[in-house]
């Protein structure tokens, strides 16, 4: 039997608590899941910072990748199978694409791609056909078939209603992490009736539409990105965290440039710093190995290497304000030169954090081709955008809500023992008692 | 997250040497297309539906609309709406302040400016490409843009186009 039809003698099941089980029964899946490549995704959170802000946040991007699988498994499996729109010729590319869509993100991963300009999708490409298990795995499937994987997952297939399943605005990405993040944040935002959305769901040559009778659970969806956008991902607490983090890391590497002497060598870092990482290397990443770097980096002679390490590990981070750039970017500058004058490095003490840093987005009607919205399927065979047919979509993807915070180090200002004037100045223009 | 709006304030430039620039699509087409011949756009840019796209830069333009340094219109040209881009003049005195050294980038975006966004779109996807041989760009164009029906010789066109712009800033 072709290794691309065969089955495991019994089912495999995981007990996951947002879709209660995750089923396996293609052997294909079933080894890609047992690489070393993706099980290192046991070691990198979903959520990155977050879990200083919630601290149930804990879940890493193996049990979200797993979650992904099982939607678009139930999907095409339980809605598709015989509709002729679908080719099940497509079935095990689609779910390896969903399994591995991924499997290039390293620890922290928004952070080190701003900082080190990392792309991992990048990553997940070339762990798909390098050397590795799971490129091992997929070529017994086909000589081709890792390269068809790797186009879908970088959306350059020609196989859209494919890519649709994995990548779009109402895609199982999307539906697994807001279950997912809503249930180990805590939250009660969040949740929406997904049995409902894939009963809807219809394949069509370049997308998957809904039935219009399914619209207000698309609503309901919609509404669940928007509120977990501001009350999860774009938590001001959460962001400081990643404020610290991303200037570590910024310290760190310039540092390294100076030929600055650390007191262990950070031989993880090493090609990082010199802009050659390999992939060898970046798998080797993970979230026990930064953070043992920033626990032994606590101990180091660089103050402000030695100072943002011990916010992010004892989790003593920067306050916020709210910032207005436009009314506000004259008193930033003002506040930059002060920070000088009290020997604080604005460069790492002074940031503003804007809701463009945020790898997370609401719901955007697709306006002049920009992306592929989502289509409502009516009963006379066209498709509709939601927005026009929903009013609360309309409300809630029409006026955009922008958000801007400027974070600092409030222990450090309101400590007077040096340039006291100068802090008091400080203090007085961000509005601290 | 930047300490200056560093990232804001390119925009922003390449808006005010632009003069104007209509319609998301090609504002999109314009940075991308920048940004891979040399300029530091630092938008993170993935290939969607209708060729590579940036969130970051939409976020960052809507932020630039509700900051009142851009000014968005919204036009109705034909079935479908159209958004028209300027500086402002609280833009403008932002940017004077916060000098941004981008060389060159007139030139270019001006040349751009001038081209339609539907032939932008193709010069983009060729750049989308670029680790590929000219033959399986040509592949990727025919099977991945269809509907738009580009032709041979419009391809090479991008190609030319592309060297075009690259002449500019040497």
């Amino acid at each position: 039997m072709a290794y691309s039809a065969e089955k495991l003698i019994e089912e495999k099941v995981f007990k996951d608590p947002v879709h209660r089980y995750v089923h396996v029964r293609d052997r294909a899946i079933w080894d890609l899941i047992g690489t070393k490549e993706f099980q290192r995704l046991r070691r990198i959170k979903q959520l990155g910072t977050t879990f200083l802000t919630f601290h149930g946040a804990e879940h890493s991007r193996f049990n979200h990748s797993l979650g992904v699988y099982e939607i678009v498994r139930r999907i095409i499996d339980d809605v598709f199978a015989g509709r002729p729109e679908w080719n099940d010729d497509d079935r095990l590319l689609t779910l390896c694409a969903a399994l591995l869509h991924d499997l290039g993100h390293g620890p922290f991963s928004h952070s080190f791609e701003k900082v080190f300009d990392f792309d991992h999708e990048d990553f997940t490409r070339k762990i798909i056909l390098g050397e590795t298990e799971v490129n091992e795995i997929l070529l017994k499937v086909g000589p081709d078939f890792p390269a068809k994987v790797a186009e879908v997952i970088a959306k350059t297939s020609e196989k859209k209603l494919v890519i649709s399943l994995i990548s779009s605005q109402i895609d199982a990405d999307r539906m697994d992490y807001l279950q997912r993040d809503a249930y180990f944040t805590g939250v009660s935002y969040g949740h929406f009736d997904m049995e409902r959305i894939l009963r809807v769901m219809r394949p069509r040559e370049d997308q998957v539409v809904i039935k219009k009778s399914g619209m207000h659970a698309v609503e309901d969806y919609i509404m669940s990105r928007y509120q977990m956008y501001w009350q999860v991902y774009f938590h001001p607490v959460s962001r400081s965290a990643e404020v610290i983090l991303t200037k570590i890391l910024h310290r760190a590497k310039q540092l390294f440039e100076e030929n600055y002497a650390f007191k262990y060598e950070p031989l993880h870092f090493t090609s990082i710093f010199h802009g050659q990482v390999t992939l060898e290397d970046y798998l080797k990443l993970d979230e026990s190995v930064i953070l043992y770097y920033f626990q032994i980096w606590q101990e180091e002679e660089d103050a402000i290497l030695r100072d943002l390490c011990r916010r992010f590990v004892n989790r003593n981070l920067f306050k916020f304000a709210e910032f207005d750039p436009a009314k506000e970017y004259k008193k930033l500058a003002e506040l930059n030169s002060l920070f000088k004058k009290a020997g604080i490095d604005p460069e790492y003490y002074l940031v503003v954090d804007s809701s463009s840093d945020l790898p997370y987005d609401f719901y955007r009607p697709g306006e002049e081709e920009e992306r592929l919205p989502i289509h409502l399927l009516m009963k006379n065979g066209d498709l509709r955008e939601l927005s026009r047919e929903s009013e609360i979509v309309d409300a809630i993807s029409g006026k955009r809500r922008t958000d801007h915070k400027l974070y600092y180090p409030a222990d450090f200002l309101r400590d007077d023992s040096t340039k006291k004037n100068v802090k008091k100045q400080i203090r007085a223009l961000l509005e601290i008692e | 997250m930047t300490n200056v709006l560093n990232d804001h304030a390119k925009l922003m430039q390449a808006i005010m040497v632009s003069g104007e620039i209509t319609g998301r699509k090609k504002l999109q087409k314009m940075i991308y297309i920048a940004k891979k011949i040399a300029f530091p756009f630092q938008e993170r840019f993935q290939f969607h539906f209708y060729g590579p796209y940036s969130e970051e830069l939409t976020t960052r333009v809507e932020e630039l609309c509700n900051m009142g340094f851009l000014d968005e219109v919204k036009e109705k040209k034909g079935g479908y709406f159209q958004y028209r881009y300027t500086l402002t003049d609280s833009g403008k005195e932002f940017l004077s302040l916060n000098e941004v050294e981008m060389p060159f980038l007139q030139d270019c975006l001006t040349d751009m400016n001038g081209q339609n966004a539907r032939f932008l779109e193709l010069v983009s996807t060729v750049l989308y490409f670029d680790n590929l041989s000219k033959a399986e760009v040509a592949n990727k164009v025919f099977t991945l843009k269809s509907s738009q029906r580009y032709t041979e010789a419009e391809i090479d066109e991008a190609y030319c186009y592309i060297e075009k712009l690259k002449t500019k800033i040497q």
